[in-house]
């Protein structure tokens, strides 16, 4: 403890009131809590600040699409296949006649809920297993490791492709069946860091006045892993959409017609022989972007560890 | 001063398995008492079993044989909520780490807060929130401290909200396992003034673990000296600090650093040599 910190007035300190955000990025010492805003921009760095624009363009483009898309995404016409980037197509039209660049906009809808659900699932399953693991150690802890490390020898493709055999493509199966897939790397971060937490003296006095082992979970552990889940998710929202947009275009997620960016690649690489590329290179582009601004913005915030990847 | 035995200790042993074969006895048949209103110092070098004698008492560890008694009562090991709440309410426990002794997510009133919801579930919210401040004024604080998290506050004054939840259950007896070890001088002096106060308003006995003999003849009545899990020798403040009958007593006493102190490295052979 330096002498400075301990002159520090408890008053003047308003950690009562910072938001998640604002204690994410107080991981140093000596981040003196000024506004969130100033701290978050000085943890991104001015890349981060423009992957992180990007990100909310994406969500407001997706919010946003009925207003904003210039046609509709599912109507085409016959007459205007394959017409080039233009005025009144800025992105060109695809293979059906219908205008790319509403069909992007409008895809960014499917394109982040899946990944949001993926995310979602996985930090309720890895946090509940870790957790569980953690609370109640021995037999239990090693139970739920081995689970785990069978889980890691799966392939996630491997996992989502057997889902989608058994229920039917759809994006609902194939974001699950990635989470569960997702959910060993998460959990493995989430239990080290619970496990230091259940050996601190704080958990042994809430022990020791007969508090139930759920209520100092998820009262006491909980609150300080929230750190490793929420950079975990920022992580693995990039790595999911890569792999949905992978099972979309491989017909196992998303369904045609509607509009999806693993999809529209998928679409366009028979016109792309014949020398259109509209459809793929800017769905790529879409795809490529959206997923280099999370993953960065992820690693500024917690670094890769955070997500239990180290490929 | 009272000499009923509060806490008696009969034959303690626990022992610790390393591995396949190695194995270390962390308490190897310890008996003592700490009579009701004064402060047993349990001292030893690291290792010697202090902190596990004091893991047993309070419940957070097991032992292989040998009994507890609490003001009266068998205490066994015991994982039931109901068993280890009632404890609580006659033992409570203040930690070396002053950093993890606290809920660094809580302002420091909540955690308090929880000890009364605990143990005085007569309070309602207001009267709990009351309690809070009394027991924050009891330990030198403010309202202001109550609701920073523990990263506003020093070591010492993290110590005293440890301190204050300890009190929240208004127990008998606290075990302070090297309570003020972790804070430096000016400010160890200060807590320990403030423990010396609380056992006089409160009638409290202390089991004080430390290796610091200088605290020791500061706040406590009767010594237990521990080596290897063993108590070697036992006596009053003044028997086993000013005429230690042990070579290793001897040796802890010269060892600690004190005005003037130089190291004595040939004392500590010797010492050891003739223990031996």
């Amino acid at each position: 403890m330096t002498q400075q910190k301990m002159k520090r007035d408890p008053g003047a300190n308003t950690s009562a009131q910072d938001t998640v955000a604002v204690q994410l990025l107080r991981k140093h010492r000596n981040d003196v809590p000024v506004s969130g805003w100033r701290l978050l921009a000085k943890r991104l760095g001015p890349v981060g600040l423009i992957s992180l624009g990007i990100i909310a363009l994406v969500v407001l483009m997706a919010i946003l699409a009925p207003v904003i898309a210039p046609y509709d995404p599912y109507e085409g016409s016959v007459t205007a296949r394959h017409e080039a980037w233009s005025l009144a197509h800025l992105m060109g039209t695809d293979q059906s006649g219908r205008d790319i660049l509403s069909r992007i906009i409008w895809g960014a809808r499917t394109s982040l809920i899946g990944p949001t659900i993926v995310i979602l699932v996985t930090a309720f399953l890895a946090t509940t297993l870790a957790l569980t693991a953690v609370w109640f150690g021995g037999r239990v802890d090693a139970l739920i490791s081995r689970m785990l490390d069978i889980l890691f020898a799966f392939p996630n493709m491997l996992l989502a492709i057997l889902a989608v055999a058994i229920f039917g493509p759809s994006l609902l199966t194939a974001s699950i069946a990635l989470a569960i897939g997702f959910t060993p790397y998460s959990a493995r971060v989430i239990r080290s860091v619970a496990l230091r937490e259940r050996n601190l003296p704080y958990v042994a006095s809430a022990q020791l006045q007969g508090i139930s082992g759920f209520v100092i979970t998820v009262r006491h552990i909980l609150p300080n892993v929230r750190t490793q889940i929420l950079t975990g998710m920022t992580i693995n929202f990039g790595y999911a959409m890569i792999e949905l947009a992978a099972l979309s275009f491989l017909g196992l997620g998303v369904q045609p017609p509607t509009p999806d960016w693993g999809l529209m690649v998928s679409n366009g690489q028979a016109s792309l022989q014949q020398g259109y590329w509209e459809q793929s290179i800017f769905a790529g582009l879409a795809i490529v972007i959206t997923v280099a601004a999370f993953g960065y913005v992820g690693e500024q915030l917690g670094g890769r560890r955070a997500s239990g990847r180290t490929r | 001063m009272s000499t009923t035995a509060i806490i008696e200790v009969e034959h303690l042993k626990r022992t610790f398995h390393l591995g396949r074969k190695a194995s270390v006895a962390a308490l190897d048949d310890v008996s003592c008492e700490l009579r009701e209103g004064t402060c047993l110092a349990v001292v030893g070098e690291s290792g010697s079993g202090k902190s596990t004698l004091a893991r047993v008492i309070v419940g957070l560890e097991s032992a292989d044989s040998g009994t507890v008694r609490i003001a009266g009562h068998d205490v066994r090991p015991t994982t039931a909520r109901r068993r280890l709440r009632e404890r609580a309410a006659l033992v409570q426990m203040v930690f070396q780490d002053p950093q993890g002794s606290l809920n660094r997510s809580l302002p420091v009133s909540a955690t308090i807060d929880e000890m009364l919801r605990a143990h005085r579930p007569d309070l309602d919210k207001r009267g709990r929130r009351a309690r809070v401040l009394e027991l924050f004024a009891e330990v030198g604080l403010t309202e202001r401290h109550a609701d920073a998290k523990p990263a506003a506050l020093s070591g010492g004054q993290k110590q005293r909200v440890a301190i204050a939840r300890a009190l929240a259950a208004e127990p008998k007896i606290i075990v302070l396992d090297e309570a003020v070890s972790a804070l430096d001088v000016s400010v160890q002096a200060q807590v320990l003034d403030l423990l010396k106060r609380l056992r006089a308003e409160h009638g409290l006995s202390y089991l004080f673990i430390t290796h610091d003999l200088s605290v020791v003849r500061d706040i406590a009545d009767d010594v237990v000296v521990m080596r290897t899990g063993r108590i070697i020798e036992r006596g009053t403040v003044h028997e086993v600090l000013d005429d230690p009958q042990q070579p290793y007593t001897r040796l802890l006493i010269a060892s600690a650093p004190r005005p003037g102190w130089k190291p004595q490295r040939g004392l500590r052979d010797a010492l050891m040599g003739a223990d031996a």
